[in-house]
C-alpha cells in the first residue's frame, strides 16, 4: 500500500489575483499577478522553478491550449511545463501535478498556476461545452446549475425534506458566504445579502435562484511547492504542508445504474475517504479547522457537508440552519473567504484560490476574517456534474 | 363485393402534436391588418413544437399503428409529405431507423403534391407484395396573417398494409390528372402561393372530384349511396358537403375534417381522416377517400370483420384529446421559424454533427438500444466498451440489445433550466429511470401545468435533438414527455 504524500511537500509561497470583472487584464496578466505574489512570498527567483503545471479549462476564453502561452506569459524558459484540464477540479489538478513532482523527488521546486478569464465570453454563466462527437448526439443540453439542481429533487425525495425547508437551508448557505465575503478583499462580490433577497431571486434552475449560484469571474492563483527540508533551509519557520490530495472520478455508475439515488455525490465520498486516510484524519467534524468546498451552487455545498462526513446523512439542513458552518458558529467554518459564491469561479484558478485561503488562515495571515488557531484545512472541488464528474480534495495543515 | 383485394390495410394510427394554438389568439394578433380572420377564429389548430417535424410525426404515427407488434416482416416503407426537412436525404430511412425496421426494408419518399398521401396509398395497394408501412406526414406552414396560417394544422397518419388480417380492402380506385394550379410552393419557398378560393371550389373541386369519384365507384362497383364515410379534405368550409351532395352521397356520411382542434394537415390530411374514420368504422361499410392536387385520387375501401381485432395504441382520437392549448401566438411563430427572436449568445453553440459518429452509433441513437450485459444483466445506455457495473466491467462486445423506446419510465431527478439556450424554455432535464433498470439523463418536453416530480410517469418520444442552423441539419434523438400533461 502506497504511503501517500503526507508532509512530503511544503508550500513555499502562494499568490492570488484580485477576482472579479477584470476588464483591465487578460489571462496572461492575471497569471502574472498571482505568480508575482507567489514568487515574492516564496522568496525565490523565477529560474529556481524546475517544473510547472498550468490549469485552465476553456481554450476559447483563455490564452489557448497547451502550456506554451502560459510559459510565454510567465517567461519560464525551457522547463517542463504542462497544461492540465479536469473541468472544475482543474486548479487542484495543477496543484497535484506540482506536489507529486516534488514528492517523487523529480524536482525540488515546482509551480502550480491556474487562471480563467470567463468575462471574455460576453455573457453570464459558463459557456456550454462540446461533449465530444458521440455524447453531443444524445446527451441533453443543460447548464451547470441544471446539473447540480437535480441534487435537490433527489435529496428531497431521499430525506423527505419539504421544498420550503430545503430552499431555506440552501439560502442560508449563500447568506453565510456573503457575510464572509465582505471581509475578503480579493473577492468579486463583497456585499451582504438578506435571506429575503436570496429566497425571492429569479429562478435559474429550479430550485436554484440567482443567489444560489456562484458568479462568473476572472481570476488566477498560484502555488510554489518544495520539500519541507528545502523550505526550512530557505528560512521558513511556520510551514504549511500537504497532508493529502485525492481525486475520484466517476465511470458512469451513477448515470447508468441504480446504484445512486440522486441525493449525494458519490465521488466526493470516495475522494474524502481516501484523503482522510492519507492525512490520518479519523473524525473530520472535530479535526478540521476550516473548509473551502465547491459551492458552485448552494445545494452543492449542502450535500457536500454530508459527502465529506462532517454532517451525518440527512442532517446537513439542520447543521446549516443551526449555523454549524458559519464563521463564528462554533463548528467547522466553511467558505471563510466567501467561497465560489463571492469569488466567482474562474475554473482553472478556483482550486488554488481555495488552497490560498487555507494557507493564509493556517499562517495567521487572513486579516479581518482570521480564525482562531486553525491547524487543518480542507479544499474540495467538483468537476463536471454530481452524477458524472470529478471530486478533488486536498488537505493542508501546519507542519508539526 | 366480389372485388375484395387480397392486399389491404391491416392497421392504422395517427399523430397530432400536443400543442394547440387558439385560433382566436392568431386572429387577435392580426386584427389590425386582417380583421376578417375573426370569422375563422373558432377552435384550435395543432402546431409542431420546435423539435417536431414531418419526420418525428411520421415516427410517432407509426408507433401508434404498430404498437408493440412485430416489425420484422415489414418489407417496404412509403413516406409521403411535402414538408420534409431535406431536399436530398431520404427521410424514410430516418424513420425506418427509429422504428428499428430491418435493413432489408425498401424505403421510398413521395411528395410534391397535396395528393401525395392518397397516391402513395393507391400505388402501394395496387403493387401489393410484402407487408408495408405507409405514412403520410405534414407540417404545412402558413404565412403570418394568411388564411392558411389559421386553418392549417400538423399531423401524420400511418397504415400497415399486407395480406393477413386485412381490415379495409381496396374495392376500386381512380385517378384523374389535371394541371389545375390552385396553389404552388417553389422548392426554395416557405409558403404556398394560393389562387382565389371560389375558382378553386367551382372549377377545381366541384368538377374534378366528381369525375374521379364516379370512375372509382364504377371500378369498385358500388354506388354513391353506398358510401358510409366520405373523406374529402379541403381548405374550404362546406366544400365536402357540396361535393357529396353533387355526387349523391348522404350528407351524414361526410366525415369530420378535424377542423375544430387540429386544422388541415395538407397532404397528410386525407389519410389522417381515414385513420380517424377507421376507429369507428364497422364491417361492411364503404369508405371513400379523396385526394386533390393537380387532379384527383379516389379510393374506395370496404371494411372487413377483422376491424374489430385491431386497435391503434391510442389512435387519432387519443392524439386529439391529448392537447395543451396555448394562447401565446408568438410561441407558434417562433417554433415555425416565422419570427427571429433574440436568444442570446448561448444560442451560438456549434452543433455540427460528426456524420461518421452518427453512423457508427446509429443502433444506439436511432433505435435507442441499451446494452444488456450477459454477465451481470445490467442494462446500460450509453454502451461503452466495458460494462458499467463496477463489479463486472465485462466486455460489451456481446451485449444483448434492448430497445428503451417503449419501456415504462419515470422521473428520478429533474430541474427546470432557465439558463441554457432552449427554444422552448425552460429546459426540463433530469434522470429518467426505466422499469427494466436502465437510466439516463434525458430532456423532458411538453411539461404541462402539473410540472414534474420524482416519480412522474413519462413516455419516450422521437424528436429533433438539435438543429445545426449553419448547415441546415436537424439531428434526431429520443426525449421523454409526461404521459399526462
Amino acid at each position: 500500500m502506497a504511503k501517500g504524500i503526507k508532509d512530503k511537500v511544503a508550500i513555499l509561497g502562494m499568490g492570488c489575483s484580485q477576482f472579479g470583472e477584470r476588464w483591465d487584464k487578460g489571462t496572461s496578466e492575471l497569471l502574472a499577478e498571482a505568480f508575482d505574489e507567489a514568487l515574492k512570498d516564496a522568496g525565490i527567483e523565477r529560474k529556481e522553478i524546475e517544473a510547472a503545471w498550468y490549469g485552465s479549462c476553456m481554450d476559447a476564453v483563455n490564452v489557448g491550449n497547451s502550456a506554451i502561452p502560459a510559459s510565454v506569459a510567465l517567461r519560464l524558459d525551457s522547463i517542463p511545463f504542462s497544461r492540465v484540464e479536469n473541468m472544475c477540479a482543474t486548479g487542484t489538478e495543477a496543484l497535484r501535478g506540482a506536489v507529486y513532482a516534488v514528492a517523487s523527488g523529480a524536482v525540488d521546486i515546482a509551480l502550480a498556476v491556474g487562471a480563467e478569464k470567463l468575462k471574455d465570453t460576453g455573457y453570464g454563466g459558463l459557456p456550454p461545452g462540446f461533449k465530444g462527437t458521440f455524447n453531443d448526439l444524445w446527451m441533453p443540453l443543460g447548464s451547470a446549475p441544471a446539473g447540480f439542481a437535480q441534487l435537490a429533487a433527489g435529496y428531497r425525495a431521499k430525506h423527505g425534506v419539504s421544498k420550503e425547508d430545503l430552499k431555506r437551508a440552501i439560502a442560508h448557505v449563500s447568506w453565510k458566504s456573503h457575510e464572509n465575503g465582505v471581509l475578503s478583499p480579493k473577492a468579486h462580490l463583497r456585499k451582504k445579502v438578506s435571506m429575503e433577497q436570496i429566497l425571492n431571486a429569479p429562478m435559474i434552475a429550479e430550485p436554484l435562484g440567482l443567489f444560489d449560484c456562484c458568479g462568473v469571474s476572472d481570476g488566477a492563483a498560484a502555488a510554489i511547492v518544495t520539500t519541507p527540508e528545502i523550505a526550512r533551509a530557505l528560512g521558513r519557520k511556520d510551514m504549511v504542508t500537504i497532508k493529502a490530495i485525492q481525486l475520484s472520478i466517476g465511470s458512469g455508475v451513477e448515470s447508468s445504474t441504480n446504484q445512486w439515488d440522486g441525493s449525494h455525490v458519490r465521488t466526493t465520498r470516495n475522494a474524502a475517504k481516501k484523503a482522510y486516510e492519507e492525512a490520518g484524519i479519523t473524525d473530520p467534524r472535530k479535526q478540521l479547522s476550516l473548509m473551502e468546498v465547491h459551492d458552485c451552487f448552494s445545494i452543492t455545498e449542502l450535500v457536500t457537508m454530508e459527502d465529506l462526513f462532517v454532517s451525518k446523512e440527512g442532517r446537513a439542513t439542520h447543521d446549516v440552519l443551526d449555523g454549524f458552518y458559519d464563521r463564528t458558529g462554533g463548528g467547522v467554518p466553511c467558505q471563510v473567504d466567501g467561497g465560489l459564491k463571492c469569488f466567482g469561479h474562474p475554473i482553472g484558478a478556483t482550486g488554488l484560490r481555495m488552497a490560498y485561503e487555507v494557507y493564509n488562515q493556517l499562517l495567521g495571515r487572513a486579516g479581518e476574517r482570521q480564525l482562531k488557531d486553525p491547524s487543518l484545512g480542507l479544499t474540495h472541488n467538483l468537476g463536471g456534474v454530481p452524477y458524472l464528474g470529478i471530486a478533488a480534495i486536498s488537505i493542508l495543515g501546519l507542519h508539526s | 363485393m366480389a372485388n375484395t383485394s387480397v392486399y389491404g390495410i391491416t392497421g392504422y394510427g395517427g399523430y397530432i402534436p400536443r400543442l394547440r394554438m387558439q385560433r382566436a389568439a392568431i386572429a387577435a394578433a392580426h386584427k389590425w391588418m386582417a380583421p376578417s380572420l375573426k370569422s375563422l377564429a373558432k377552435g384550435h389548430r395543432a402546431f409542431c413544437s420546435w423539435d417536431e417535424d414531418s419526420v418525428t410525426m411520421a415516427v410517432e404515427a407509426s408507433r401508434d399503428a404498430l404498437d408493440n407488434r412485430d416489425r420484422a416482416g415489414i418489407g417496404k416503407l412509403y413516406l409521403s409529405s411535402t414538408t420534409m426537412p431535406f431536399a436530398d436525404l431520404q427521410h424514410s430511412a430516418i424513420v425506418a431507423g427509429a422504428l428499428n425496421l430491418s435493413s432489408a426494408c425498401q424505403t421510398l419518399d413521395l411528395g410534391s403534391t397535396q395528393r401525395a398521401g392518397t397516391s402513395a396509398l393507391m400505388a402501394a395497394l395496387q403493387n401489393g407484395g410484402s407487408d408495408a408501412l405507409l405514412i403520410a406526414s405534414e407540417q404545412p406552414k402558413g404565412k403570418p396573417g394568411s388564411i392558411q396560417e389559421i386553418g392549417y394544422g400538423a399531423g401524420a397518419a400511418a397504415f400497415t398494409l399486407g395480406s393477413q388480417n386485412v381490415i379495409a380492402s381496396l374495392l376500386g380506385a381512380a385517378s384523374r390528372t389535371s394541371f389545375f394550379v390552385d396553389h404552388f410552393r417553389a422548392s426554395d419557398s416557405d409558403y404556398n402561393y394560393v389562387w382565389e378560393e371560389r375558382w378553386i371550389r367551382d372549377e377545381g373541386y366541384m368538377k374534378l372530384v366528381p369525375d374521379a369519384v364516379k370512375a372509382a365507384l364504377k371500378d369498385a362497383k358500388v354506388s354513391a349511396a353506398d358510401i358510409s364515410h366520405f373523406i374529402m379534405p379541403s381548405p374550404m368550409k362546406g366544400l365536402a358537403d357540396a361535393v357529396a351532395k353533387k355526387l349523391g352521397v348522404a350528407a351524414e356520411s361526410v366525415s369530420d375534417n378535424l377542423e375544430e382542434n387540429c386544422g388541415n394537415t395538407g397532404s397528410a390530411h386525407g389519410l389522417l381522416m381515414l385513420a380517424k374514420v377507421l376507429e369507428q368504422a364497422t364491417p361492411g361499410q364503404i369508405i371513400l377517400v379523396v385526394g386533390f392536387g393537380q387532379g384527383c385520387d379516389a379510393l374506395v375501401f370496404q371494411v372487413t370483420e377483422a376491424i374489430s381485432k385491431f386497435k391503434p395504441r391510442r389512435g387519432v382520437s387519443g392524439a386529439l384529446a391529448d392537447a395543451q392549448v396555448h394562447d401565446a401566438y408568438l410561441r407558434m411563430l417562433s417554433y415555425e421559424g416565422n419570427i427571429d427572436l433574440e436568444w442570446g449568445m448561448r444560442a451560438e453553440k456549434t452543433v455540427k454533427t460528426a456524420l461518421t459518429e452518427q453512423y457508427r452509433s446509429s443502433n444506439q441513437l436511432a433505435s435507442f438500444m441499451a446494452g444488456k450485459c450477459r454477465c451481470c444483466q445490467t442494462l446500460q445506455f450509453p454502451q461503452m466498451p466495458y460494462c458499467v457495473n463496477p463489479e463486472c466491467n465485462a466486455s460489451s462486445e456481446n451485449f444483448d440489445q434492448v430497445s428503451l423506446v417503449d419501456v415504462p419510465n419515470s422521473v428520478l431527478t429533474y430541474t427546470a433550466d432557465w439558463l441554457s439556450y432552449h427554444p422552448a424554455p425552460p429546459l426540463y432535464v433530469g434522470f429518467v429511470q426505466f422499469e427494466n433498470g436502465a437510466r439516463l439523463l434525458m430532456e423532458t418536453v411538453e411539461v404541462g401545468a402539473a410540472g414534474l416530480d420524482v416519480g412522474t410517469p413519462l413516455k419516450v418520444v422521437f424528436r429533433i435533438k438539435d438543429i445545426d442552423t449553419t448547415r441546415g441539419y436537424p439531428r434526431y434523438f429520443w426525449k421523454t414527455t409526461p404521459i399526462e400533461a
